[in-house]
């Protein structure tokens, strides 16, 4: 029975993830795109959002692109550079640095949203629920590093990326590799995946938009009514 | 040459009467939801003071606006793209609400429900956003109503540049003056360019500057940008809201509500020409003083053949080009040369324009108050109540020259309709010292000071037709606000955690505790009450 759990964990439930992550997003830019926003209440007080906006959203980054790198990188590839241990040690350092970035600016950020009156009566329901999800995902992935330390041979951080690997290639048997992994390896992996289930819902879809197009557009904007893109204007 | 056309406004200071119908009926229309109580796309101001959002003019503070590099090419003050996107997690030279005000409303239910009380019963003020008591109310939409509050603070009003200001503070020298303001819908907005996501644009057609409510993702750069600090961020929807110049009423061909309501009749709608390809050339130019004229250089001339062809070729309605040779607008800004933009230093080449205010001059120059020009045999203008310089501030960048021939224009208009009417005799002089032809005052004179309604507005409508399948439009649910005709939480359990828009929190959400009653002493009679009239008890029969 806690095998076939197991299974369902982590070899089926990222699937479903992924499913509703990526169809809950086209839906909702399709159908509410109004809804689509990054969700600032810097009007309403910009105390504690300077420093806990810009050191969570630096952190957290970074971690993100650490994960990807890190977790579907072939070890053939990253093998030619450095051996597994050292990648381990790279990181923890890291992703530790980073990650306590993240938790300074989570934490100032989650404080702000519960304790600050009119943050809090204006916050919704998934807004506050994003954010502590985000804060507990991040205090479990810190809480991986003291164990990480304790087998810095590299073999967990193998097993780990074997299961992205076979996850995003389509290999039925990922969840294997997670079956001697520490508990707490396991919770970060199950609410990082809840996190994917939960973005389409969330004020998380502006990660979507980011916008880097930005750079490289004219600075003036002009449409013509009934045509689909805007003109470009004379002022670049 | 590129021509475009533009629905421009004027706004004619010298009748404005600091009514607030504009502010009232647009908030009406346009900002009574929650989210934007504290926005007012149109509001007055009265002049000197610092204004609404506090201290809005001064860009070394909120950056709005454009700056010229050095090599000539212009920046928004923001900074550049890549600044822009540095700033996107908590950008430094936004406003806060309580630089607006904290919107409240009063806890009115409570006159009507409290408990019997030694003391009457107020309504005590609650915010909108939060929904709790304010114990007090610190800034509001209009603080500085006609003079509100200590000159100290007042006269940290931008315009006081160059003026010696601490003699206005006297009571017998002050003055004031009512500035209405609202989106420029500039030729070269900076909030266009400061948008990371690409949603607000300018149309082709009239000039309107829109936020695409779909495409905003709430990145707030906008709201530093504008100098005129016209964009509000909505914190309910998360997206960027401004003054829509009424486009569904001027598609019609009809006033916005702010000008179809002014009871001053100060406000005129027209057509302006323009070449969208000396645009960057105009806002470009070094001397901050010479960026009305390079501005007046951008429009063309309705009436020029070249230009008409132009602007056939280029796509301009015959209705709009017919509109632009009778635009009031055009001839305030360009025949008469009375009317001028809003601080052109921010080189956005703003498309609201503004007749300066001649102060209370006829009953002043009467009462020998205002000096006489001998040299230009007309009342100095200089010597008015307003100073020359804080209006030249306001409107030219500090160029006081063409402030001071508008304001002698406008002062030769009364004298010669004041000879002609009153005294009957025609006084050419003084039109000849203002440059002006009588034919000029004459229609000076119906278009500003008789200001009919045709006069005011001259809009051609909008030709949907031609973009538009008004087939396809048959049954669609038309102009809606927030999320439009989406159905999405109709049910209360939203999927996507928006609310729907709503008026907000007009009616407090909190309910007050009822006081207490005072405790009765327990044998205590009954409240006073008058005694029953009760007829005389005739004395027992015995």
């Amino acid at each position: 029975m806690s095998e076939y759990l197991h299974t369902l964990a982590f070899g089926i439930y990222p699937y479903v993830a992924v499913a509703v992550f990526l169809l809950g997003s086209l839906v909702r830019f399709e159908r509410e795109q109004y809804s689509w926003r990054s969700g600032s209440s810097q009007l309403l007080r910009a105390r504690q959002l300077r420093i806990g906006s810009n050191c969570f959203h630096i952190g957290i980054l970074f971690l993100m692109a650490g994960h990807t790198v890190g977790l579907l990188t072939p070890h053939e590839v990253y093998g030619l550079l450095i051996t597994a241990p050292q990648k381990q040690m790279l990181a923890i350092v890291s992703g530790g640095a980073a990650g306590t970035l993240c938790f300074i600016g989570l934490t100032l950020l989650l404080h702000r949203r519960l304790f600050d009156p009119r943050i809090r009566a204006t916050s919704s329901a998934a807004d506050i629920a994003i954010l502590a999800m985000l804060w507990v995902q991040l205090v479990l992935g810190l809480a991986t590093l003291p164990f990480s330390l304790g087998h810095s041979d590299g073999n967990v951080m193998m097993q780990l990326s074997h299961w992205a690997q076979h996850i995003v290639t389509f290999q039925g048997d990922a969840a294997s590799y997670l079956l001697d992994v520490d508990w707490v390896f396991k919770a970060h992996i199950l609410l990082g995946v809840s996190l994917f289930v939960a973005f389409p819902f969330s004020r998380l879809v502006h990660i979507w938009s980011a916008p880097v197009g930005y750079v490289f557009r004219p600075y003036q904007l002009v449409r013509r009514r009934g045509a689909a893109r805007p003109v470009a204007g004379s002022v670049r | 040459m590129k021509v475009r056309a533009q629905i421009a406004m004027v706004l004619n200071l010298d009748k404005c009467i600091g009514c607030h119908t504009c502010s009232v009926t647009c908030k009406q229309v346009w900002t009574t939801r929650e989210g934007v109580e504290y926005a007012w796309f149109n509001n007055v101001e009265t002049k000197p003071g610092i204004g609404y959002p506090k201290d809005w003019e001064n860009q070394d503070k909120w950056k709005g606006g454009w700056k010229r590099k050095r090599n000539g090419k212009l920046e928004p003050r923001i900074g550049s793209r890549l600044r822009v996107l540095a700033n996107i997690f908590a950008n430094p030279d936004m406003p806060q609400i309580d630089d607006y005000y904290e919107p409240f409303t009063f806890n009115y239910q409570h006159l009507q429900t409290a408990g019997e009380s030694k003391a009457m019963p107020t309504a005590r003020p609650v915010s909108l956003i939060t929904g709790q008591q304010m114990e007090k109310i610190e800034w509001g939409p209009n603080w500085e109503e006609i003079l509100g509050g200590e000159f100290a603070k007042r006269s940290k009003d931008r315009n006081f540049d160059k003026v010696q200001k601490d003699i206005y503070g006297q009571f017998e020298q002050t003055f004031m003056m009512y500035l209405p303001r609202l989106c420029e819908h500039c030729l070269n907005p900076a909030c266009v360019a400061a948008c990371p996501s690409g949603s607000i644009y300018k149309r082709e057609e009239d000039g309107i500057v829109l936020v695409d409510q779909d495409k905003c993702r709430g990145w707030r750069m906008c709201v530093s940008a504008c100098p005129y600090k016209k964009i509000y961020y909505n914190w309910q929807s998360g997206k960027a809201e401004k003054c829509t110049f009424c486009f569904p009423r001027i598609e019609a061909g009809e006033p916005t509500i702010c000008s179809e309501t002014c009871v001053g009749r100060i406000r005129y709608l027209g057509v302006m020409l323009y070449d969208a390809d000396r645009i960057e050339e105009a806002a470009s130019v070094e001397n901050e003083e010479h960026l009305y004229r390079s501005q007046l250089d951008v429009f063309l001339d309705p009436s020029d053949p070249e230009v008409i062809e132009a602007a056939r070729r280029d796509g301009v309605p015959e209705l709009w080009l017919e509109a632009a040779r009778k635009s009031p607008v055009y001839k305030m800004a360009i025949e008469w040369g009375v009317a001028f933009p809003l601080h052109p230093e921010y080189r956005t080449l703003p498309m609201v324009w503004y007749v300066p205010p001649l102060s209370p001059v006829q009953a002043a120059h009467e009462a020998g108050h205002v000096g006489w020009n001998e040299a230009a045999d007309l009342p100095d203008v200089k010597s008015l109540r307003i100073p020359v310089k804080y209006l030249a501030n306001l409107l030219t960048a500090g160029a006081e020259t063409p402030v001071i021939l508008a304001l002698q224009r406008m002062m030769a208009m009364r004298m010669h309709m004041r000879a002609r009417t009153v005294e009957n005799r025609m006084d050419a002089e003084v039109l000849r010292q203002v440059g002006l032809s009588v034919e000029q005052v004459e229609e000076m004179y119906k278009v500003m000071a008789l200001a009919d309604y045709e006069d005011r507005f001259v809009i051609p409508s909008t030709h949907r037709e031609y973009a538009e399948n008004t087939f396809d439009l048959k049954s669609s649910c038309g102009f809606s606000f927030g999320n439009g005709c989406s159905t999405s939480g109709s049910t209360g359990a939203n999927l996507f955690s928006t609310k729907k828009t709503s008026a907000g929190r007009q009616a407090p959400r909190v309910e007050f505790r009822r006081v207490p009653a005072r405790p009765k002493p327990a044998e205590a009679p009954l409240p006073a009450v008058p005694p029953t009239p009760t007829v005389p008890r005739q004395p027992e029969e015995v």
